[in-house]
């Protein structure tokens, strides 16, 4: 067995958003830690090395996560993956969001991960990022000038690379309610059903009117340098009905748009041949998925 | 640069200096030489490190030693409450032969317990998926779930 201990590295425990934006701005190579899972193996494997880790697990309010009737539901970056996975609200008014959560990591890891760091981890795999932004979720980014909000499908730029600057924190993703008719999906494609990071991952979200699709949101995993909106996939099926044919043409859509790289999980053409299985099965599983609980 | 945390650690005040290369597993294993708890791949992956952090099934290897103060951790060697008297899960897993070479089972037995405190009677599926993150090199899976099965029966009834 390989021993990887850690390297040492300076380490502040901020107990409020000024001073950690102010630690973070005068610090080159510093990294923040929310809840480890992604930066402690990351340290591990040499992969980073910070010279700095700001631990924001002391400043208030980042780990509460709200409920609000009218508006949706806002989550504080530091809410673990756990507690979006178990709350009963998100079961009902967000199911792929609870789906994508349930699919994430162990046990151990969902316990201990947070959803603000597995975006700002930025990986193209990311399991919540298809369905959040399927949702609409808007990222609130917190910084030394105040705060701005950024849809979190202009969120990612690249791989680990977010919108977030360096003396920047994500502190909330509001997730809004969606409208009546909605109907949305997840799925995970992988060699393990758990403990494993997506071949390729999806979500959908159909807004309906009797047999026509007004709306469609398709969001893909794992298939490009960042979670991808498949828009041209979407232009297949608003304002159609979604039947055999959309559905072929919608898979095409997707898998045209689509530019994944090969790599341990697959090869490029591996994953654009499941793009198109998967996104035909994504949007046959959400037509039967109708969400019990939207908002007004 | 050394610091030092005070935490609970199966129900006892501690106070150990550390510094900050060092994770919770290192603490445990080599500065309070609780060796119940194993390290296997120090990832993240394999879940033989797994304790309970305030109730809370984690990695060890995952959380830094400079986390912990004020923190609760409950290890193996913390389970059973009475030294004389195994814990359920212990018990279970002697009696269903779902110990081979043993080193997964501390953490399978931590994660088994986080798992039944939240869902006392948890479905065959949802067990499994649960420690889906606990590797066992030697494959009992079966009896290991048949442990836990039975060890939940049990804990269910002392609470009648």
């Amino acid at each position: 067995m390989v021993m990887r201990s850690l390297r040492e590295f300076d380490y502040a425990e901020p107990t409020s958003l000024e001073e950690a934006f102010s630690i973070l701005g005068r610090n080159e190579g510093a990294r923040i830690l929310a809840g480890g899972t992604d930066l402690i193996l990351g340290m591990r494997e040499k992969k980073i090395a910070p010279q700095l880790v700001v631990n924001i697990k002391k400043v208030p309010g980042l780990d509460r996560m709200r409920i609000d009737e009218n508006d949706g539901l806002r989550i504080g970056a530091l809410v673990t993956i756990t507690a979006i996975e178990i709350s009963e609200f998100v079961r009902t008014a967000f199911p792929i969001l609870a789906d994508a959560t349930h699919s994430l990591g162990s046990f151990q890891i969902r316990n201990r991960a947070t959803i603000g760091g597995n975006l700002c981890n930025a990986s193209p795999a990311a399991d919540t990022a298809p369905p959040l932004i399927a949702l609409g979720a808007v990222a609130k980014i917190a910084g030394p000038k105040g705060e701005r909000l950024v849809k979190l499908e202009d969120f990612f730029i690249g791989p680990g690379k977010t919108v977030v600057s360096k003396d920047e924190i994500l502190v909330e993703i509001d997730v809004p309610n969606q409208p009546r008719e909605s109907y949305g999906a997840y799925l995970k494609h992988g060699p393990r059903n758990a403990m494993d990071i997506a071949t390729v991952n999806a979500a959908a979200m159909l807004n309906l009117r009797g047999q026509t699709c007004v709306d469609a949101k398709i969001v893909l995993g794992s298939v490009a340098p960042v979670p991808l909106r498949a828009r041209k996939a979407e232009a297949e099926i608003r304002g159609k009905a979604i039947d055999d044919p959309a559905l072929r043409r919608v898979a095409e859509g997707a898998c045209e748009e689509c530019a994944p790289i090969s790599d341990l999980r697959g090869s490029a053409d591996y994953r654009k041949a499941m793009v198109k299985v998967l996104v035909r099965r994504l949007l046959r599983n959400a037509l039967h998925s109708k969400l019990v609980r939207p908002g007004v | 640069m050394k610091r030092m945390v005070k935490f609970l650690v199966n129900g006892q005040q501690t106070a150990v200096y550390v510094d900050t290369a060092r994770t919770l597993l290192d603490v445990l294993r080599e500065d309070l030489l609780l060796t119940g708890t194993k390290r296997g791949c120090d990832s993240g992956e394999c879940g033989a490190c797994t304790v309970l952090l305030n109730g809370q099934a984690v990695h060890s290897c995952l959380v830094l030693g400079y986390e912990l103060d004020g923190q609760d951790v409950l290890t193996i060697e913390g389970l059973s409450k009475d030294p004389k008297e195994l814990h359920p899960l212990q018990k279970a897993f002697i009696e269903k032969g779902a110990i081979q070479c043993g080193f997964c089972t501390p953490g399978l037995i931590m994660t088994a317990k986080a798992l039944l405190d939240r869902n006392p009677n948890p479905t065959e599926e949802e067990l499994r998926y649960g420690i889906s993150g606990n590797l066992c090199r030697c494959t009992g899976y079966s009896k290991i779930m048949d442990a836990i099965l039975t060890a939940g029966e049990e804990i269910r009834r002392n609470k009648q």
